[in-house]
Order: structure tokens, then sequence, then C-alpha cells
């Protein structure tokens, strides 16, 4: 799925990014605790977060993760807009929840997440 | 080549500087983007800890030919249980920190799932030091 139809399906408002809309994604991970995304993820995902702190950037940035979505009607600040833009990453912001954020994706056919066995 | 970092209390959204500029001269220094990531993710997760836990601390690299060898010290309270410590999800963060990302319990687990070696030693009311080794 491109940056661009993932736009589409979420009405999402494009903070930063906007040469990157034909960027492909294959998977994703919804999560509000940076650490939960960094023991979890393996691929390169789309990161969707209800957490608007420069945190979030820098966990994804550390984990060469290259989308974040921002969910629940969050705007991002002008220093994680900053941030985001100095490190290449495409920054978005869609007003459907984290469960529907991510039942849309699903449902338009990005499957890819990972599964990681209960402990 | 050594990098040394003082990782401060005061302001939250600056924890992480040190992983940053750690994973620029890994980068730079041609070093593979999975090694990079796991020593970039090791690093951060101790910064965070010493922010939350121990207000603070030093943080060094030290990047040697076939190793990188990253070294925590914080004067905090130190950790009474090591070992529920590192159970994934025990977490004694105050809830403000949950609010800002952290505090799901999975740092120290992370910290040694990304190392090749990984020793921390804790003395209640003197502080923690971690030291960790990625083989490159």
């Amino acid at each position: 799925m491109t940056v661009r139809r993932m736009t589409e399906i979420l009405e999402a408002r494009i903070a930063s990014g906007e040469d990157q809309m034909d960027l492909e994604v294959s998977a994703a991970c919804g999560a509000d605790l940076m650490s939960d995304v960094m023991a979890f993820v393996k691929e390169k995902v789309v990161l969707l977060t209800g957490l608007v702190n420069p945190q979030a950037i820098r966990t994804a940035d550390l984990m060469d993760i290259r989308v974040v979505v921002l969910v629940r009607g969050k705007s991002p600040t002008e220093d994680i807009v900053a941030m985001a833009r100095e490190n290449g990453m495409v920054l978005l912001s869609t007003k459907y929840s984290m469960f529907l954020a991510c039942g849309r994706l699903y449902e338009a056919g990005l499957r890819g997440g990972g599964i990681r066995e209960i402990a | 080549m050594k990098l040394k970092f003082e990782v401060g209390d005061e302001d939250f959204s600056l924890a992480g500087r040190a992983s940053s500029e750690l994973k620029g001269v890994l980068k730079r220094l041609g070093i593979g983007p999975d090694l990079v990531r796991r020593a970039s993710i090791a690093m951060y997760e101790g910064e965070i800890n010493m922010v939350i836990h121990a207000g603070g601390g030093v943080a060094e690299a030290e990047i040697e030919a076939d190793r990188v060898v990253l070294t925590l010290i914080d004067a905090g309270p130190g950790i009474p249980d090591l070992s529920l410590a590192m159970t994934e999800g025990w977490s004694t963060a105050p809830d403000r920190f949950r609010e800002l990302g952290f505090g799901a319990g999975m740092g120290l687990p992370n910290m040694r799932r990304n190392c090749d070696e990984f020793d921390i030693e804790s003395e209640v009311g003197k502080g923690t030091s971690v030291r960790m080794v990625i083989r490159l």
C-alpha cells in the first residue's frame, strides 16, 4: 500500500513527507507505549500512535520507521513536525481512533504486522 | 572511539539524544542497519530508564573494531529485586511517564534482548550500572 492510498483511507492530513506519497508500506503497528514498539517491531512498519511527543518520532527513527500516523484527531506540534522533517519521515494525522484507523487499513489490505508469542 | 553523554533529568523530551547521536556515528562508520538498530535501542531504553528512575546519569559508548560496549551508570535509588525488574511487563514507572509513552515494563528486557552480553549491578540507595556488549 502506498502512503498516498493510506492518506486517502485515513482521510489524513499530511504534516511532513509530502514528497513521499509513493512510498510502499506492507505492515503496521499500533501502540502508545514506545517500549512495546521496540520489543515488537521487526519489519519496516507504519507506526500508528496517540502519543504526540518527541519520543514517538525518536522511537520511529531508531526503529527505521518511515511513516508515523497520529490517531484520534491529534495534531503534531511544530517541534514534532520539525523532527519528522529533519528525519525525512512521513507524518500524518487522522480523525479516526486507533481501532478504526487500524481497522480501515486492515480492511484495505494492509495485513502485515507480526506476531509475538505469549510469554 | 569513545562517546560520553550526560543524561539529565530536567527535560524528558530531550531523552534519547545519546542514542540518536550513537546511531548517527555507527551509521557513518558503515555498520549494518540491524546492529545499528540494536545498539540504538539498548542505549535509548537505558537513557529513558535513567531519566525515569534515577534522575539522570552517565552513558558511554566505546566503539571498537569488533564490538560496541555501552555503559550506563546512575546514582539513583537502585533496584531492590533485579529478577523482577527483568520481567517483561513489570514496571515501577510513575503514571506520568506512561502518559509520555514509557513505563510498559519492557525497558530492561529490551536492553538485554538487543545485546550479546548484558550485565547489571544495582545497590539500593547507591545506584545502578549496566554494561552491554554488541558484537559487530
